[in-house]
């Protein structure tokens, strides 16, 4: 079927300047099949329900649009946590800044090299997981990062890693245009956290892909960059095995455009999917966008979306989440909230929540709301002396508190919370 | 301490008069008690003092210590020594008591020039303090009134009140809902703080509390007017009979 004028338009324009990258023969398979995705999909546009809230036009155009680097003097998020650094500088590895990456139970290397193996786990994995999150809605900008994606990690977790690996993605350059793609197999009964964190590049392509096995545990905390200009899309692909943990939490300040996809299928019994987001926004032109997909295909499993934004000064936020029961995910425990706090009536907050159930035996909710701050315990905390900007950033933080207790590690939590108190404080 | 002179107050929303000329004036060290019907305007005057949205002074003045009180934000009447123990006190999910307690009493610092409070000096006071009024550390952890029995909120009040240490303090029917020995736990602490340069103005509908915290003068409000003012024999005399007496008598 052909596609629209408009879709395969963009798609040509885009797809003109770039050449699939040289690596091993199965490597090349993945990434001629991941094109011929995008080129039967066709990049998304306004016109896609599945992009109505959000405009991809920044995300599909032939160059990256520019994005001013936030100069700033804080100390590295994490800093504190014992982690094994990767950086990454607009999208290009930086062994200079990296830590040496030996670790027990951790095998860590780079996706161009993996790619170039002919014998290579990788095989089984890289645009396997993306593939099958393209049904039943297109996410061709996967697919494209898939295939000309040349930059990333490939870890394996064999054991109880101990200390997590930090994903730094530092933005040097006003028009650097990134693509990154990450793999993590977490084998049966292994443990292993991975946090990521900056802006990237002026605009950031990352997919994510992890596979989780039988009683493996995968951690994730991830803090976006707080680059007021940059615009990123990143997908994360997870498929969980039985009594297999998958939890993942994001921070985003700022940034102009934010769009994280999150697809997760429950593929093992008594799996279990948390997703949490916590969302600062300011201006109108500053757009983020919360889409996730989850099914439930196998017995006694809990999913949980935990998503709060905080939105002001004519920020857009939009929540797209799904939970998907398919036949015979009994036991199925599912559950959504998404909520904004708008700090004025200019800013806006799109949800589309959705449960599509073909199970008879499960637990499913779902709430989304949306307000304003509670002046009656604004005028309290005024009335105690503590003025009102930072009475309404004591309740911001009270209100983001649901999706930062996510976090199962404390530490982790902590660090995330002192500097959204410390970027609220300083904010006007 | 405060003078209140003529203050007409009436609802933003609606075109609705609730304080229709109050009068009133409490001396440094005094204590003074407003009796009066429900719905008299006695919360009224106790939100317009502090600063609370929705109203619209529509004549009169309010200065404590000289200075104009309602042309200030709350935080700064706050800081200007201005206490509003609630009658509902607010929960506030999300944020712990300890935090609000310790913002609230550093911004206060704060706006008067002071060094902030060190966290190991403010937790020895807040303890000593909770402690007095049988307040307990879990309490004190969780979020701010939520989850707190009626009395708890009233004692979460004062034990505010205690570590702000205002010059003025209004407490408005901090006495209800609280059980015979929350009463007598309540006044103490209030008692504790009364000092010469401490002023407070205490709204009840009853006379109880007013045998644990004697008050120097007592006035009658009822709509939305002062309409008579007296010693501690007024609040007995409305115990015993009730309004209707007094207000036949100025009517
Ligand atoms: N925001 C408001 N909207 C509508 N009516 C209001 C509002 N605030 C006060 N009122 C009205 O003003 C009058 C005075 O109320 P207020 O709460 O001051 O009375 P009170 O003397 O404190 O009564 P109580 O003894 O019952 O506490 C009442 O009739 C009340 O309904
Ligand atoms: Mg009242």
């Amino acid at each position: 079927m052909a596609l629209p004028k408009l879709k395969s338009d963009v798609t040509e324009a885009r797809l003109a300047g770039l050449t699939l990258p040289a690596g091993a023969d199965w490597a090349t398979e993945a990434r001629q099949a991941a094109l011929g995705r995008v080129a039967s999909m066709g990049l998304p546009t306004r016109r896609d329900e599945y992009w109505r809230y959000t405009d991809p036009a920044a995300l599909t155009a032939p160059e990256a649009p520019a994005a001013a680097v936030l100069a700033t003097d804080e100390t590295p998020i994490f800093g504190a946590v014992d982690r094994i650094r990767i950086v990454f500088v607009d999208g290009v590895f930086d062994p200079a800044a990296s830590d040496d990456l030996s670790e027990t139970g951790l095998e860590v290397e780079f996706l161009s090299s993996a790619m170039s193996k002919d014998i290579h786990w990788a095989k089984d994995l890289y645009g396997v997981l993306e593939a099958r999150g393209q049904k039943p809605v297109d996410r061709s900008l996967a697919a494209l990062n898939t295939a000309f994606a040349t930059q990333g990690v490939v870890i394996r977790a064999t054991a109880k890693v101990a200390r997590p690996v930090n994903l730094i993605y530092l933005h040097q350059s006003e028009t650097s245009d990134a693509m990154l793609h990450n793999l993590v197999r977490v084998e049966a009964g292994a443990e292993v956290t991975l946090l990521e964190n900056g802006p990237a590049a002026a605009r950031f392509s990352k997919v994510l892909e992890v596979d989780i096995a039988d009683r493996g545990a995968f951690h994730h905390v991830r803090a976006q960059g707080r680059d007021h200009q940059r615009r990123a899309v990143t997908h994360c692909f997870a498929r969980l095995g039985t009594e297999s943990t998958f939890k993942s939490f994001t921070l985003t300040v700022n940034g102009r455009l934010t769009r994280n996809e999150c697809v997760i299928e429950l593929t093992g019994d008594d799996s279990v999917a948390h997703v949490a987001g916590a969302c600062v926004g300011d201006g109108d032109d500053f757009l983020h966008d919360d889409t996730v997909f989850i099914t439930h295909d196998a017995v006694g499993c809990e999913s949980r979306q935990v998503f709060k934004k905080v939105l002001r000064n004519g920020a857009t936020g939009v929540f797209q989440g799904k939970i998907l029961v398919k036949p015979g995910a009994q036991k199925t425990d599912g559950y959504q909230i998404s909520q904004s706090l708008l700090l004025d009536d200019d800013s806006q907050f799109l949800a589309k929540p959705e449960l599509e159930i073909y199970a008879d035996d499960v637990a499913c909710s779902h709430g989304s709301t949306s307000g304003a701050i509670d002046e009656t315990a604004l005028f309290y905390l005024q009335s105690r002396g503590i003025p009102r900007k930072a009475a309404t950033d004591l309740l911001t933080l009270a209100f983001l508190a649901e999706a930062l207790d996510e976090i199962e590690d404390p530490a982790l939590a902590e660090d995330l919370r002192d500097r959204l108190e410390g970027w609220l404080g300083r904010r006007r | 301490m405060l003078e209140i002179k003529g203050l007409r107050v009436k609802l933003e929303a609606e075109d609705k008069q609730i304080l229709k000329g109050v009068d009133l004036s409490i001396g440094a060290g005094q204590v003074h008690a407003i009796m009066g019907p429900n719905g008299s305007g006695k919360s009224t005057l106790s939100y317009v003092l502090s600063g609370k949205d929705g109203y619209e002074v529509t004549g009169g003045t309010a200065t404590l210590d000289g200075v104009d009180l309602l042309a200030m934000e709350p935080e700064e009447r706050a800081a200007a020594g201005l206490f509003l123990a609630f009658q509902y006190p607010v929960e506030i999910p999300g944020v712990g008591n300890m935090t609000f307690l310790r913002t609230a009493v550093n911004a206060q610092r704060k706006s008067r020039g002071q060094e902030e409070m060190s966290a190991a000096e403010f937790l020895k006071e807040v303890r000593a303090k909770a402690k007095t009024l049988k307040i307990d550390a879990d309490m004190l952890k969780r979020p701010v009134n939520v989850g707190f029995s009626g009395g708890e909120k009233k004692r979460n009040e004062i034990l505010q009140m205690a570590m702000l240490e205002p010059k003025m303090c209004i407490l408005d029917e901090t006495d209800s809902g609280l059980d015979v020995d929350a009463m007598k736990l309540v006044a103490e602490g209030v008692n504790a703080l009364r000092s010469e340069g401490r002023s407070f103005l205490v709204i009840t509908h009853y006379q109880r509390l007013l045998d644990h915290i004697a008050p120097d003068v007592v006035h009658i409000m009822a709509n939305g007017q002062i309409i008579k003012t007296g010693g501690p024999e007024l609040a007995l005399e409305v115990e015993n009979n009730g309004y209707a007496d007094i207000l036949a008598e100025t009517a």
